[in-house]
């Protein structure tokens, strides 16, 4: 039923969205997303797809498109990295004030300046509150699950939400992995027929989209777009549950590794997770009580359950790839906080800044991490609450 | 006003036409038009140059003022052609 | 058949812009609007707009004066959504989905247009998608106060550029974006004004059937803006017209047609002075700018009338 191809992260998404054959899609180049697109379009160009491509004049009028397709009746995607992700800003908030179920796979990339191809999050991380759900991936198979599961997520009746999927540029994008596909009809049928709400196509019953709202109503329509997040874990969970029946392989809000028992512990996302899991085993052997939590559904961010996962810890560290200027904490390192800060019981928390414009996330920075943390949970006593690792001085 | 629990998905409005429901024949000031039937070509011109749809047309006939909606530009009394160069509307002071 | 183009037949149709919209008294903006949704009154459309007056005039809160489908997305990328809705009727078209006629228009402001706009409108139209785009042309950001765009005229003056002792209203000349839009090789590009309503239909009906990007640009008055009088709207796109400020031509597969040349061409300052917004032109002293726009103007439409010289065809000419 499945195949085990070795492929790129770029190659398997784009071959998720082949699976699923949007009805259209706006394309712009940024590296490390570029790639993607590109092999999407081969397929347009084969005739592989019935996709319409949009290929616009810049990441905002991409947006734009998908807002306006999207709108007009039909199942839209497209994708970006780091500068691209910046310059649809303006319209992230419209296409989830709108409800507009767009698929975004964000390449994460640095942001300028100073001009970084490589990956860290503060694209993605810049975009967290703009109303989009996000979905973050370890690997390239986890990308390719995501992209799937995104799809159904999005065009849920209830939510009708854009989508970001989110996986490490170069790291993932261009590191060839092994992944297993599933069959082209087992992704459609899981997909399904697209339902259109409020179709602007639909002549006959003309509607009007993007009213100006007045102060007399603006806090009410605001408060009911809050509303609708809180569905969207339940429903999360419900797509990950029917995509094991499809796949075997079982998604969560989050993921939890070897964190029951532990003592410290460690909140990483995307690709890092990986090499953090080895050291952990490594540590586990030699009787050390770790364990790490790797968020999946970062937005809307699950604080109840990861509160609850996170408080029996005595230390915990927070690994952010993206810092926030202006002498905050990393992001994650925010939500975490906020997770916990209303438990009585709950870990000492420290925020360290990592891997920033590409630099490589190496087992011994997972060490040296496991190893203060050792410290704190011994002395109670922090050192320094923020700081960079792997870092010259 | 409606409360939050009523707003429709991505507030989108779902009945054309609407704002009809907005009489803003009350933003009128000082003047309003009149139309007087005898100086009247039928040319319909005032109907299409109104801004406010503010003149009624039935089967092609030019019919009385929709003083629910005028603003009382008077775009329509200044290129009304008239008859003879006697206009079919003016514009006299608006009666509250 | 087609709904012929007067006011008697109509005035059977249904106006598909209803009143209950909240723009000033006397502005141009849904005159136009009308217009040209009269002229497209044969076929099912598709509206999007850019912020702006009409747009924020137009659809609030829960009451909408649009009978049919309309979007406003943002301020800059009405063409991009709009290529967006147009892309998808494609697709669902293809997948046997839908299998109506529609047409697809954009009404943006200048601003909307030539400005912030100008990417996503320059992008649409060069991916060849099948729309019209229209801008309602009142030469000025109204909706924020009345700012200078690239589509004010010369020394008019305007709330960002006031005039003053050293600086007397827009320093720069306008920006000619009708031209820039013909020079993308479109298949059909236009300026029309609403004093001369049979030539703004009979463009927009044209421009609808042709397939492809087309745009037309429409002389918008816009009283509160122009300081002008509430009922001026016609007459001052009129005045336009015949001083020649705002020719009305089309360019179609290169070929370029002054669609209405006026009998006498009128002096500039009769358009000039019926506006607050040049006043301080009027002042002692300031003759020479009057002078300098009237020779403008002047070069501008004789090298219009050359331009159709050029092009037009032999059989076509001297017409
Ligand atoms: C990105 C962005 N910048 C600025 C604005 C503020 N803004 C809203 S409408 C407008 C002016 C609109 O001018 P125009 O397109 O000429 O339409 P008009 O109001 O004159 O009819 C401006 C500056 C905005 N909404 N979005
Ligand atoms: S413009 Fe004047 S003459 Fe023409 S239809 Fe209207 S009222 Fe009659
Ligand atoms: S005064 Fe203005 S709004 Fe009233 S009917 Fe005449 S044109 Fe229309
Ligand atoms: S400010 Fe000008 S363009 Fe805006 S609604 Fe008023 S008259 Fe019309
Ligand atoms: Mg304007």
């Amino acid at each position: 039923m499945t195949k085990v191809v070795a492929v790129t992260g770029n190659e398997a998404v784009a071959n998720a969205f082949r699976q699923i054959e949007p009805d259209v899609c706006a394309a712009y180049p940024i590296t490390p997303q570029t790639e993607l697109m590109q092999r999407f379009a081969a397929f347009v160009s084969n005739g592989q797809v019935r996709t319409e491509m949009i290929l616009v004049e810049s990441e905002h009028s991409a947006l734009s498109a998908c807002v306006g397709a999207a709108a007009a009746g039909g199942r839209v995607a497209t994708a970006t990295s780091s500068q691209g992700l910046a310059l649809m800003w303006e319209i992230l908030f419209i296409a989830s004030g709108l409800r507009l179920p767009i698929v975004m796979p964000v390449v994460n990339r640095a942001l300028s300046a100073p001009i970084n191809i490589h990956c860290d999050h503060s694209d993605a991380m810049g975009a967290r509150d703009s109303g989009w759900i996000q979905l973050w991936s370890e690997n390239a198979q986890e990308a390719y699950d995501n992209t799937i599961q995104a799809f159904r997520i999005a065009e849920d009746m209830n939510i009708r939400l854009p989508v970001m999927i989110c996986y490490d540029g170069f790291i993932i994008s261009h590191s060839i992995e092994r992944i297993e596909y599933l069959d082209d009809d087992v992704v459609k049928n899981f997909v399904g027929e697209y339902k259109p709400l409020y179709p602007l196509l639909d002549v006959e019953n003309p509607k009007s989209y993007g009213p100006l709202i007045l102060t007399d109503l603006y806090h009410e329509v605001r408060k009911a777009h809050s509303e609708v997040y809180k569905k969207v874990p339940k429903v999360v969970i419900e797509v990950a549950k029917e995509f094991e029946k499809i796949s075997g392989r079982k998604y969560e809000l989050f993921e939890n590794y070897r964190l029951d028992d532990a003592e410290i512990g460690i909140v990483i996302l995307n690709s890092a997770a990986g090499t953090t899991k080895d050291l952990i085993d490594e540590y586990r052997d030699r009787g050390v009580k770790v364990g790490l939590l790797k968020p999946r559904l970062y937005r809307p961010f699950p604080y109840e359950e990861v509160g609850n996962a996170l408080k029996n810890l005595k230390v915990l560290c927070v690994l952010d790839r993206a810092d926030a200027f202006g002498g905050s904490f990393g992001p994650l390192y925010l939500d975490i906080a906020a997770s916990l800060c209303n438990f009585s019981q709950k870990p000492i928390l420290i925020n360290r800044i990592y891997g920033l414009g590409g630099r490589d996330f190496m087992p011994e920075h997972a060490a040296e991490v496991i190893e203060e943390l050792k410290d704190i949970a011994k002395t109670g006593k922090i050192t320094k609450l923020k700081e960079y690792i792997g870092v010259r001085e | 006003m409606i409360g939050w629990k009523d707003i429709p998905p991505g507030m989108v409005i779902l009945e054309a036409g609407s704002a009809s429901k907005i009489k803003t024949g009350s933003w009128r000031a000082a003047y309003r038009p009149k139309w007087i039937e005898e100086n009247c070509i039928q040319c319909l011109l005032c109907w299409l140059f109104c801004p406010d749809n503010s003149v009624k047309v039935k089967d092609g006939k030019r019919g009385e003022f929709d003083y629910d909606y005028c603003k009382g530009c008077g775009i329509c009394a200044l290129e009304c052609p008239g008859k003879k160069g006697n206009k079919a509307i003016v514009m006299e002071e608006e009666v509250k | 058949m087609a709904t012929p183009l007067n006011l008697k037949e109509l005035s059977k149709q249904e106006v598909r812009f209803t009143a209950g919209h909240r723009m000033c008294a006397g502005c141009a903006a849904p005159i136009v609007v009308k217009m040209v949704l009269l002229a497209a009154c044969d076929y099912s459309v598709v509206v999007a707009s850019s912020t702006g007056c009409l747009e924020v005039s137009s659809c609030i809160s829960t009451y909408t004066a649009w009978k049919v489908p309309w979007i406003h997305n943002a301020f800059e990328n009405a063409a991009a959504t709009l290529s967006g809705v147009e892309t998808m009727y494609k697709a669902l078209k293809k997948r046997g989905k839908i299998d109506k006629d529609i047409k697809f228009i954009a009404i943006c402001g200048d601003g909307g247009t030539y400005d912030i706009g100008f990417q996503s409108l320059s992008g649409a139209m060069e991916r060849g998608h099948d729309m019209l785009y229209i801008c309602y042309d009142n030469g000025a950001y109204m909706n924020t106060g009345i700012q200078r765009s690239s589509a004010t005229p010369t020394f008019a003056d305007t709330t960002t550029c006031p005039a003053g002792a050293v600086i007397p209203g827009k320093p720069q000349q306008r920006k000619d974006l009708t031209r820039i839009m013909a020079a993308h090789g479109l298949p059909y590009v236009a300026q029309a004004s609403p004093s001369h309503w049979p030539d703004l239909m009979k463009k927009v009906r044209k421009a609808i059937e042709i397939q492809g990007p087309k745009f037309i640009n429409i002389f918008t008055p816009c009283n509160r803006g122009w300081r002008s009088r509430n009922d001026d709207a016609i007459l001052l796109s009129r005045l336009a017209v015949e001083t020649c400020f705002w020719p009305l031509y089309e360019v179609e597969d290169g070929v370029t047609r002054i669609t209405v040349k006026p009998k006498d061409k009128k002096p500039l300052i009769e358009f000039l002075k019926a506006q607050g917004r040049f006043k301080h032109l009027f002042e002692p002293g300031k003759e020479k700018m009057i002078e300098h726009l009237q020779e403008m103007i002047d070069k501008n439409w004789e090298s219009l009338l050359k331009e159709e010289e050029m092009t037009l065809p032999k059989e076509e000419g001297n017409k």
